[in-house]
């Protein structure tokens, strides 16, 4: 490793505004050499902290963060050393974005790609809406997660709370624990060695690879909605 | 949006300084409510048989050593009082229902905040940070305390349409998020004989528990009645004279944080409020469950 790899961006939140550094952080996109690794100080739970982020470095929050962070990554590896607010990683691209602690509401809301992983429990709404990420949770999700789930991964060690699944396209959730019920159209299915095999792989990604994947329950869409009529399809 | 901000002390030192602690957590919660402010303290009980008013009046001119002496001659009673900005405490050796409903009799032109032994309400239009700057709320010590910051939706921005509502002695509610059937209660509760007014949907809860205990309900009972019998998005903080009550409704889409240490309990619509405490980062901190009420209770020592 170079002495520029190893070079460390401190940035202390009680002293620098939020915009400067998410500025400082937008100015990494394009760098054949951007700063490769950062860490923010006192985040104090504020909002949008380090959004919008687009090139292959590694940012780590030390402390609690507020609403929407890391949204709408790309490339980066974000680590929050804490809690997360309302809408952790929305939207998210590509990249990972971890918690150490729990996030509140909507983690993951509309997650095209990447990875998403909570170290505690998420609350309600987890995964609302994915497109196409993966989300694995340590702890437990709240009611109503995966709502409208269309595509990607959800993988829950701990327990789900009402609603799972409530209106899921082709997204697939997997439950280790209880469910404490399923939404409308949301079934268990079986589960195969094909997904015994992704089970592993997100596991192993998220650090939880003493987790036995044939502990867990399979969920999905029973594809009986409106939606999924083959005589409405001329309706889109 | 609004935000809500509770701080419930476990210290002497945290009692002490409960008044600048509550200021920063409100002005964190500036930008969620910047219609209006307002504040409950429980602080200073009065002795056995006394009580405490909040009285409000828009001049801040208003002569209240006139009231009191007014009070003094026609209740029999000695009144004690503290003005700030435009409202007042009066303290006096009556039982509070009495002093109350002679407030409301001999001086309509004064609005009555709040009544009890221990609660003091103060509430005004305008910027939370104006506010607390306006109301010297960091000179103020108590036990506990709740705090509101306002963003209307639901009614006009006025000093009635401010938070916190009182709900009865020593009682009063702050709420974020909005009532979908708060016209038909209103009209239901009317006709129990509880007065409002406003066109305010978070008075119409603060009417609801008031008349739900009224009618014998205790406290807890009277927020799982709201799970039934309100429609509408709500995280609602709760101040009794001993502690607080959290409830979020079922959907629970508005925000709410629970932390505490040794030296306090909090609650804030978010962690950046809760950021401004001693040892935050030390703290315990999780999200109430929707449709479930915490409650903490000051253990008599």
């Amino acid at each position: 490793m170079s002495a520029t790899a190893e070079r460390v961006q401190t940035v202390d939140l009680a002293s620098t505004p939020l915009r400067e550094l998410n500025q400082r952080l937008h100015d990494q996109a394009g760098l054949d050499e951007p700063e490769r690794h950062w860490r923010v100080l006192n985040p104090s739970g504020a909002h949008a902290l380090a959004c919008g982020v687009d090139a292959p470095i590694e940012i780590d929050i030390m402390g609690h963060a507020g609403y929407y962070c890391a949204g709408m990554n790309k490339q980066a590896t974000i680590t929050v050393h804490g809690n997360a607010g309302v809408g952790l990683a929305e939207n998210i691209m590509s990249g990972v974005v971890r918690v150490t602690g729990s996030t509140s509401q909507a983690a993951g809301a509309t997650a095209r790609g990447g990875l998403i992983v909570v170290e505690g429990d998420a609350s309600a709404r987890c995964g609302i809406s994915l497109k196409g990420g993966d989300i694995v949770v340590h702890g437990s999700v709240g009611h109503m997660s995966a709502f409208m789930a269309q595509t990607g991964r959800m993988v829950v060690l701990g327990d789900a709370g009402d609603a799972l699944g409530d209106s899921i396209y082709e997204a697939r959730i997997y439950v280790r624990g209880s469910v404490k019920g399923l939404g409308a159209d949301c079934v268990e299915k079986e589960l195969r060695d094909e997904h015994r095999q992704e089970l592993a792989e997100l596991l192993a990604a998220a650090g939880a690879d003493g987790a036995d994947p044939g502990d867990f329950r399979r969920y999905g869409s029973a594809r009986n909605l409106y939606t999924f009529h083959i005589d409405n399809a001329g309706s889109y | 949006m609004c935000g809500i901000a509770g701080l419930f002390a476990k210290s002497d030192r945290i009692a002490e300084e409960l008044g600048a602690h509550l200021e920063a957590m409100l002005v964190q919660l500036n930008d969620r409510g910047p219609d209006s402010a307002g504040v409950a303290f429980y602080r200073d009980p009065v002795p056995s048989g006394g009580s405490k008013l909040s009285l409000q009046h828009p001049d801040e001119a208003y002569p209240w050593d006139a009231l009191a002496a007014d009070a003094a001659e026609a209740l029999g009673a000695h009144a004690d009082i503290e003005q700030r900005a435009n409202h007042c405490v009066v303290r006096l050796d009556v039982a509070a229902d009495v002093a109350e409903e002679w407030v409301a009799r001999a001086h309509p032109e004064v609005r009555v905040m709040s009544a009890g032994t221990v609660i003091e309400i103060y509430k005004e239009v305008g910027l939370p940070t104006a506010f607390a700057e306006r109301f010297r709320l960091s000179e103020l010590s108590g036990s506990h305390a709740l705090g509101h910051t306002r963003m209307a939706t639901e009614s006009r921005v006025t000093t009635d349409g401010s938070h916190p509502f009182s709900t009865g002695l020593d009682l009063c509610l702050v709420h974020n998020g909005s009532l979908s059937n708060h016209n038909r209660v209103r009209k239901d509760l009317a006709r129990e004989g509880i007065v409002f007014r406003t066109e305010n949907d978070s008075e119409v809860a603060a009417g609801y528990l008031m008349w739900r205990m009224r009618e014998g309900a205790t406290l807890d009972q009277a927020l799982e009645g709201c799970l039934e019998d309100l429609d509408g998005f709500y995280t609602f903080a709760v101040g009794t004279a001993d502690g607080f009550a959290v409830l979020r409704d079922p959907i629970a889409c508005k925000p709410a944080v629970l932390a505490e240490t040794d030296d306090w309990v909090a609650m804030a619509s978010e962690y950046r409020a809760i950021a401004t405490l001693p040892d935050a980062d030390r703290a315990r901190i999780w999200e109430p469950e929707p449709a479930t009420v915490y409650s903490w209770d000051r253990v008599p020592a």
